[in-house]
């Protein structure tokens, strides 16, 4: 640059002095994201509901797994009333075994946001991964894997899970089911996701690999593994990005619906899906603040995360802008 | 075009042979079939007769082939569970799940189509704008939870005060679970010949039938809009020729081709969605079976779904891709 010896010499050591997270507020997508009312609600409604949950055990009023707390007395207390019995208020009610809805709430958001986050970091490390694979290598190995990946695209991806769910339910032995659950349903729903990953990383990766970078990478006998994990894969991320998020939503969701069928996370460690699974079954007694609140809370958190996922596809979507 | 049907074909049968070797990978390897065929009480003559009786002594390619000849002849195993052959299930539990997907794919397509149009000509509107809005939050809500609150609302019902009077009306009412009174015509059981049967299948059509409604319905939107900006349509209008004949006449006809292609992979994906809506109201169809299949881990029931629905998987993609070479012409030009 030729207008770099006039610069404020203290101006850009300032900024060099910036974090990166105020890099980032100052960039075009922080510029946008500012001007976003939707996406600063939903980001912030996102991150309460992740700290809610990385901080149940000090939130919750009660620990719902703990036998010895549960006074079946308080069992099925209308929301906000005095027990009939021990005179004890619950913020949004018990259940049959007298557990405090609000505490099971801060739990299940707990499970369903662990397994969601889990299962798309697997799907997007598996995805990447194979799709770097495929385009940089090409010939045989480019022709299996996409053949899979569009194979299995054919398939609704909650089938191909609950499909994997049955699978490993039928090779574990019964007494480990219940434990092994949580990580079969992570393995399940991250299987079923990794072919967005792996196409839009080969698209991407095809285009970068002709580029000179990566010409003269190659040239100075950079080995094909640190050209593809140094070199390429920072340069495909961004697109990366936004499946990433949007795949969250679907995650939560497919989660809460698998669990909600019966072919998800066991009752010792009810997500989401599975209160609404317990609730359900109150729901013609009237005891409708079992089913309504976790109804409520998961759909509050695929919403702000659909949100999100759009705005950043927007946002980071060159011909938008 | 011949190349290019003779090879959507081959792929076809290539993904069809995949997905046989998942279904008998899983017969094979998921548990012991011996284990599960044979009690306690046995010797090692019956376990090698039963393993000769079953072609299990085979080299594993051929069991394979053994495996999908007996798939085509209609055998597709025993299930653990009930004991009785998989294929005389799946044939009893078939017509619900079908007539479910038939109503609610024709909802979808009517209201997806006419919701639609009316967004796009009245784009400014209120109303289109309140329709485009609610239609952002169904497709945010998963499906289960449509069905457990239309269960909420229209089953067990909400007492609703009309204003100024002392009448109270409740909503609910509408049966909400399984398929009512049904007359069997000896190979299908239908629930439209009873009226209690179709007030049954009303609230799983709408389950089900509602995600594919929004999607169609902002497809449907954005095509007709792009469609509208064209030269041909300003052409038309600059002939004079009146509203209705170029909305309808017009541009609706060139919306139908991404239309009819999403509808046909949306015909697939209801039939899977069909596996949510038939838990949530108990509805006796093939997904409630494949639910309980996973549950009891009854491996020739799932095996057996898997297929049929790659089948029907299949064969829709390829008649979508043939009718979309049929009804475009500019893609017969090769």
């Amino acid at each position: 640059m030729s207008d770099t010896p006039q610069q404020d010499i203290p101006a850009v050591l300032e900024a060099r002095a910036q974090s990166r997270l105020s890099r980032a507020w100052d960039s075009d997508v922080g510029y946008a994201f500012r001007h976003s009312p939707v996406a600063m609600i939903s980001a912030f409604v996102t991150l309460v509901l992740i700290l809610a949950a990385v901080f149940a055990p000090i939130i919750a009023p009660h620990d719902p797994f703990n036998p010895a707390t549960l006074n079946l007395l308080n069992g099925l207390t209308p929301p906000g009333t005095p027990s009939a019995f021990t005179g004890e208020t619950f913020l949004l009610g018990t259940d049959d075994q007298g557990r405090d809805v609000f505490s099971t709430i801060l739990y299940g958001l707990r499970i369903s946001l662990f397994v969601g986050f889990a299962a798309v970091t697997f799907a997007l490390v598996l995805g990447v991964t194979l799709g770097l694979i495929a385009a940089y290598v090409g010939g045989w190995t480019e022709t299996i894997i996409m053949r899979i990946a569009d194979i299995q695209l054919t398939f609704p991806s909650i089938l191909v899970a609950m499909l994997i769910f049955g699978i490993a339910k039928g090779i574990t032995p019964i007494e480990y089911r219940d434990q092994v659950a949580i990580a079969v349903l992570i393995l399940a729903i991250g299987l079923s996701d990794w072919v967005q990953f792996a196409r839009v990383v080969r698209g991407a990766t095809l285009v970068e690999k002709n580029k000179e970078y990566v010409q003269a990478a190659r040239l100075i006998g950079r080995s094909p593994l640190v050209i593809m994990a140094r070199h390429i894969l920072p340069n495909v991320l961004s697109p990366v990005l936004v499946i990433a998020t949007i795949s969250l939503a679907l995650a939560i969701i497919a989660e809460a619906t698998l669990s909600f069928l019966g072919v998800g996370a066991p009752p010792t460690e009810p997500s989401l899906g599975t209160l609404i699974r317990i609730g359900q079954t109150f729901l013609f007694s009237g005891k409708w603040w079992i089913l309504v609140f976790p109804a409520a809370t998961l759909l509050v958190l695929a919403l702000s995360v659909n949100l999100l996922g759009d705005w950043l596809r927007d946002a980071l979507n060159p011909r938008l802008r | 075009m011949l190349s290019f049907i003779l090879r959507r074909i081959f792929q076809s049968v290539l993904v069809l042979l995949v997905v046989g070797l998942v279904a008998f990978a899983m017969f094979r390897f998921v548990g012991d079939p011996i284990d599960t065929m044979l009690g306690q009480e046995r010797t090692l003559e019956d376990i090698d007769r039963l393993r000769e009786q079953l072609g299990l002594n085979k080299p594993f390619f051929l069991q394979y082939w053994d495996f999908l000849v007996r798939a085509v002849q209609g055998d597709l195993g025993i299930s653990y569970r009930q004991g009785r052959p998989v294929a005389e299930i799946i044939a009893e539990r078939l017509p619900a799940t079908l007539e479910l997907a038939l109503v609610s794919g024709a909802l979808a397509l009517a209201f997806g189509i006419g919701l639609g149009i009316f967004t796009a000509i009245r784009r400014e509107g209120v109303t289109a704008n309140f329709i485009m809005t609610v239609s952002l939050i169904g497709v945010s809500l998963p499906t289960f939870l449509i069905g457990v609150l239309l269960i909420y609302g229209f089953g067990v019902g909400v007492d609703i005060r009309i204003p100024f009077t002392d009448t109270v009306i409740n909503t609910g009412g509408m049966p909400t679970f399984g398929r009512g009174d049904t007359v069997d015509l000896g190979w299908w059981t239908t629930g439209f010949a009873s009226w209690d049967g179709v007030q049954s299948i009303i609230l799983p059509a709408i389950t089900l039938g509602l995600y594919q409604m929004t999607l169609i319905m902002r497809l449907v939107r954005a095509e007709m809009l792009e469609v509208l900006r064209a030269d041909y349509i300003r052409f038309a209008r600059a002939r004079g020729l009146g509203d209705r004949a170029i909305n309808y006449r017009h541009a609706l006809k060139n919306t139908m081709v991404p239309v009819i292609t999403v509808t046909g992979l949306q015909l697939g994906s209801i039939i899977a969605f069909a596996i949510i809506t038939e838990t949530v109201f108990q509805w006796p169809g093939v997904g409630l079976l494949f639910i309980n299949a996973i549950q009891f881990v009854d491996i020739p029931v799932m095996a057996a779904y898997l297929m049929l629905i790659s089948v029907m998987f299949v064969a829709i993609n390829l008649i979508v891709d043939l009718l979309y070479v049929l009804i475009d012409p500019r893609l017969r030009v090769s």
